[in-house]
């Protein structure tokens, strides 16, 4: 085999992921080093900025931006367990920076080097887990800012696909939001409910005994209702399983 | 516009909790999705169509002035009379006295969501003017003393139940029973000696055409030909931006504005008119006028929400929005609700009266997804939001906390010694892997819980580990 370089891809720890569950970060690690890359965390990071754009405060989102840009300029790949944080980097980064001369251009760099990782797995590494076993039944959730600003659909059902004995089941309305928002869920908590009553009535329907998604915000969500319910689904990110995590505690269970 | 009493989160709370709305909205919202789905499976020259449909908007909107003079010159040239409105206030004063002019004693009016948002209703009514709306949807909100809550399905707030009871106590015979059949031709009885004794007819235009000064009504129910013909006079009130160069380019965009709002391949009735009744016509009112309204829109067209004058209001947008299938239309407050209703409520009414707007929604992208034109409506909701905070609209107690959280954010050592502390403080808050109460976020764990953090952040476990492993960044 042609010793083929590994690339270096920097990982993005969301800041939810860091704080709520670094389990998600670690899981990356193993599944990026599994698949050939070596992985750097950067220093440097801290938040997308997502929180000051949703809120309409611009130059905050714009230093952020500035900031998040500088950590990663080494590597050849941005990664993130995320397709909101991901989202806001390939589509948002570059329009807050247009009109700057200094950055466009390297806003513009980012972008095209940063994914979701379920796509970089499969999209940029051709890389499916071997060897991973879980007899349980699972139903996913497609994240809105993964599927409609990066189209991320097929890729984490290929991967989990590959995972023996785990059975996936339906969704009714799998693409239709969860309700979170971001601060959405906590300006208008009522609305909200409203909208996730009905997502978790769907999940308890699929009968699956795993929820999967890709982005902590919305599992968080979903599995605080479905807990709030007394629902026993357990919730993983898509990356925890095909890591082989899911034999250790869901979200909200104690180890 | 008639300002609402109380504030949004009131609306849509009241909204909330009204189980025969839920019922109402998911009826009718359930049903336009479905037959959406199935219209669009069936046409896979989909996206080419909505293609095309932006370029033929975008190119209208572009020359605006080129073909507003190239209509109202085929307009007058065809017979009819045609006005200028700059806003609200100017359309209903024009409207109003071309009624008082005529002696109209009763104006026959079919949907319009445009009369919804210059007033017209209530300009009439003050006039003294007796104002029967045809539309059955429309007939079933004028009985109820309401307003639309969708711009397609004005009444689908209203479960057929409570249509019967409007419609028992509004009918002289009530109808003899409470099947849908039944009820239509109740309405029907009741409309039929209206449609003959009105002076006027006022309609809306789905399409203006330039290169013809035709104006086309499209609908399912024939009550705009029965509004528009045996009346003496038609006055229609359009939106300047409901100009297509030709009629080929009206159907473009027909086919997609039917098949995004019903799911079907045509209307049932297609019409235009092409200036009043001419020498040797049988029928056809005696005078025509058009009044074209402003209202905001030629602002639009200078500023970044000049993609949305793409609007051809389908209502797919709300059809397919999560906040919209929750509240219903009335909860938005204004003339047009859901994701289109968001952006154009505070070019209507002001930012600061429907700042909440921006706000309520999930940033979800659906809307975007099914729109026909290809409106890019969460990108426009995110543009009000930056005004809203130029403009300091916001509430101090979000420009702190943002401003707080953004000071931290810029410097990743502060930041990260402020996570650690958090998610231990976070902690402390915790019973078994749940926090059931957030001091700071009551919002979130009243109907919901919070997973309870682990004791040390992803950034100090990962430095542990490195260090552990003798080296590294
Ligand atoms: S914004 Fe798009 S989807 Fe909504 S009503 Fe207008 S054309 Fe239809």
């Amino acid at each position: 085999m042609s010793a083929k370089p590994s690339p270096r891809v920097g990982l993005f720890v969301t800041c939810l992921v860091d704080a709520i569950r670094p389990g998600i970060g670690f899981a990356a690690i193993q599944l990026l080093e599994e698949a050939g890359c070596r992985v750097e965390v950067p220093q440097g990071q801290t938040c997308c900025g997502q929180p000051a754009l949703n809120s309409g405060d611009e130059t905050d989102a714009a230093h952020l931006a500035r900031q998040t840009i500088a950590a990663f300029e080494g590597c050849d790949h941005v990664v993130l367990p995320s397709g909101s944080c991901a989202g806001t980097m390939v589509h948002a980064y570059p329009e807050l920076l247009a009109g700057d001369p200094q950055w466009a251009a390297r806003a513009r760099a980012f972008a095209a080097k940063t994914h979701e990782i379920t796509s970089f797995l499969v999209d940029v590494m051709g890389y499916r887990p071997q060897g991973r076993r879980l007899d349980a039944s699972a139903t996913y959730h497609d994240s809105c800012a993964g599927l409609r600003e990066l189209g991320i659909a097929a890729q984490p059902r290929a991967l989990l696909a590959q995972v023996e004995g785990l059975r996936m089941r339906p969704l009714e309305g799998n693409d239709v939001c969860c309700g979170f928002g971001g601060t959405f869920c906590v300006k208008y908590p009522q609305i909200s409910d409203a909208i996730t009553t009905e997502k978790a009535e769907a999940v308890e329907r699929s009968g699956a005994d795993i929820l999967l998604a890709g982005d902590l915000g919305c599992l968080m969500n979903m599995a605080g209702k479905l807990h709030r319910r007394g629902a026993r689904t357990r919730c993983f990110h898509t990356i925890e399983v095909l890591a082989g995590h899911a034999d250790g505690p869901g979200i909200g269970e104690e180890g | 516009m008639t300002a609402p009493q109380t504030g949004f989160k009131e609306r849509a709370a009241a909204a909330l909790s009204d189980g025969a709305l839920k019922i109402a909205i998911d009826r009718t919202t359930g049903t336009a999705e479905r037959k959406r789905a199935t219209a669009l499976a069936a046409f896979p020259e989909f996206d080419a169509a909505r293609e095309r449909g932006k370029a033929i908007k975008d190119h209208v909107i572009a020359h605006l002035d080129h073909y507003l003079e190239m209509f109202e010159r085929n307009a007058t040239a065809a017979g009819a009379q045609v006005h200028w409105a700059t806003d609200d206030a100017e359309a209903r004063a024009i409207v109003t006295r071309i009624c008082l002019d005529a002696d109209a004693k009763l104006v026959t009016r079919s949907k319009s969501m445009l009369g919804e948002e210059i007033g017209l209703p209530h300009a009439l009514a003050d006039a003294g003017i007796e104002r029967v709306e045809t539309d059955l949807a429309e007939h079933i909100i004028q009985l109820a003393g309401e307003r639309p809550s969708h711009i397609v399905w004005p009444a689908m707030h209203r479960t057929r139940e409570q249509v019967a009871d409007l419609f028992r106590t509004g009918h002289n015979p009530p109808p003899a029973a409470e099947d849908p059949g039944t009820m239509v031709q109740s309405a029907r009885r009741e409309l039929r000696a209206k449609f003959l004794a009105a002076d006027i007819g006022i309609s809306g235009a789905n399409f203006l055409v330039a290169d013809t000064g035709a104006t086309c009504t499209v609908t399912n129910e024939g009550n705009a030909e029965l509004t528009t013909t045996p009346p003496r006079i038609h006055i229609v009130t359009a939106g300047i931006e409901k100009l297509v160069p030709s009629t080929a380019h009206a159907f473009a965009l027909l086919r997609l504005l039917v098949r995004s709002a019903t799911g079907g391949e045509m209307t049932q009735y297609t019409t235009f008119h092409h200036g009043p009744k001419r020498a040797g016509d049988a029928d056809g009112p005696e005078e025509m006028h058009i009044v074209l309204v402003d209202n905001g829109r030629s602002r639009m067209l200078g500023d970044e929400f000049r993609e949305m004058l793409r609007c051809i209001r389908c209502g797919a947008c709300m059809n397919h929005c999560v906040v919209y299938r929750q509240i219903g239309g009335h909860a938005y407050g204004g003339t047009y609700p859901g994701p289109m209703g968001a952006v154009l409520t505070p070019v209507l009414d002001g930012l600061a009266q429907s700042r909440d707007l921006a706000h309520a929604c999930t940033m979800n992208g659906r809307c975007a997804e099914v729109c026909p034109v290809g409106i890019p409506l969460p990108t426009l909701l995110r543009a009000w939001r930056r005004r809203s905070w130029r403009e300091r609209l916001e509430p101090g107690s979000v420009r702190a906390g943002i401003g707080l959280w953004a000071m931290l954010a810029r410097r990743p050592a502060l930041y990260r010694m402020a996570s650690r502390i958090g998610v231990r403080a976070l902690r402390l808050l915790g019973r078994r892997g749940w926090i059931s109460t957030l001091p700071l976020a009551r919002g979130w764990t009243a109907y919901r819980d919070m997973p309870r953090p682990p004791g040390r952040t992803f950034m100090e476990q990962y430095r542990a580990d490195q260090a552990r492993r003798g080296g590294g960044k």
